[in-house]
């Protein structure tokens, strides 16, 4: 239980993807305009991160370690990742046209979203894994939860910044500073929130 | 001809610097730029890559299906990635250690891509390959620019080099990258105002100049 709550916390707040890790700046700049779409991105890529944990782990641990060819890593990922959203894509289309009105924007975005493939590759990382979560032995189950809470970090960094960018958007702003300088000294504050975490 | 490749260039290293101008690859910029020298080794990898990429992608942009060319870039961008990776893990030891996670990443940097996408699938190999080294450089700049700035400040020395013992632990921090970003845009937006102003002002004298004479 104690490890349950570490990984959330070490997952969510202290190494926080985006402000800490700056994994998926892409979206956490360009969809965060308003609540809504910054909700629809942060949950989406929850779920791909989540999946891609689910997929990319096991394919490592079980196919690529025992073939030695561990160094086809990135290509082997790169290529579930895409496939993953691809169905996700298909699917929403199939089942359920409103969820797809609403995610279907983000889904192809998600592909060459950093947080993805960088979640894939950190939970292979044994070694990192220990350390920065403080657990005896990295497995599936630590792999699939630390990219659900790892997601919703990055949910909830892109949330705070769109809640900060709508108030932004309201205020005389100097033209230099407009759009992408502005976005990156707010975040530049949210980092400074997130850095307490990390004296606790 | 000549002329041609002077913009591919001056595009590459200043009017739209994929950093400062685009903001593209904002993932690496932030986080390697705490010294100078990961900028200029990020900034190097992602050079070779993109060269490469273009090159071979220029190569195959007739053979290459409309409909599942991004899934071929990215396979494409992927395998130099590896060559990439394995080659500085044996050479650059300790390159590869401090650029870490972000070294397989490059395969995601939108920089890659988006000169895939809009520059070497519509142009010949030799135009691809000078784009892919122009922009690259102008991305390696600017990370080792921003780098040096963050080394200075937060601290104190320069490509490893101890200038003094002053430092602020601020611009070392996450927080300081966002903010050192936010500064370099913000510059590089008012100095190319500005040069724009100065050579429209150039372009009217000399039309009012010419005017004269035409007139006497």
């Amino acid at each position: 239980m104690a490890s349950f709550i570490a990984i959330i916390i070490s997952a969510v707040f202290i190494n926080n993807f985006v402000v800490v890790q700056f994994l998926g700046i892409c979206p956490f700049l360009g969809v965060s305009k308003d609540f809504k779409s910054a909700l629809g991105m942060g949950l989406a890529v929850t779920f791909v991160m989540t999946l891609t944990c689910l997929i990319t782990y096991p394919i490592y641990v079980y196919v690529l370690v025992p073939l030695n060819i561990e160094f086809m890593e990135i290509i082997v990922f790169i290529f579930i990742i895409a496939s993953i959203v691809q169905m996700i894509e298909m699917a929403l289309k199939k089942f359920s046209p409103t969820l797809y009105n609403a995610m279907g924007i983000y889904l192809p975005l998600i592909t060459t979203n950093c947080a993805v493939l960088g979640v894939a590759e950190l939970v292979i990382d044994e070694a990192q894994m220990i350390s920065i979560l403080g657990i005896k032995s990295m497995n599936m189950g630590v792999a699939v939860l630390y990219g659900l809470f790892a997601g919703l970090g990055f949910t909830l960094a892109i949330v705070l910044m769109s809640g900060l960018r709508e108030k932004l958007a309201r205020q005389p702003i100097s033209k230099h500073l407009k759009g992408f300088p502005i976005a990156m000294i707010t975040a530049c504050f949210i980092a400074m929130a997130f850095y307490v975490f990390a004296l606790i | 001809m000549n002329n041609e490749y002077k913009k591919i260039a001056v595009d590459g290293l200043i009017t739209s610097n994929p950093t400062f101008k685009l903001v593209l690859g904002t993932c690496p910029t932030l986080a390697l730029t705490t010294m100078a020298m990961n900028g200029i080794g990020m900034g190097l990898a992602v050079t070779f890559v993109l060269i490469c990429s273009n090159l071979i992608i220029s190569l195959l942009r007739n053979a290459i299906p409309n409909q599942v060319r991004i899934p071929a870039f990215v396979l494409i961008i992927a395998t130099f990635v590896t060559i990439v990776r394995l080659v500085l893990d044996k050479l650059l030891p300790s390159l590869y250690e401090s650029l870490g996670l972000y070294l397989p990443l490059i395969v995601v940097n939108c920089i890659i891509l988006a000169r895939a996408e809009s520059f070497a699938s519509k142009n010949t190999p030799l135009k691809s390959v000078c784009d892919g080294l122009f922009t690259g450089l102008g991305f390696t700049i600017a990370l080792t620019l921003m780098g040096a700035v963050r080394e200075i400040l937060g601290s104190g020395s320069i490509f490893g080099l101890k200038l003094w013992n002053f430092s602020i632990a601020f611009f070392a921090s996450s927080a300081g990258a966002f903010f050192t970003f936010a500064i370099f845009i913000a510059l590089f937006s008012i100095i190319s105002e500005q040069v724009e102003k100065k050579r429209k002002i150039a372009k009217y004298n000399l039309f009012d100049a010419q005017k004269k004479t035409e007139v006497i």
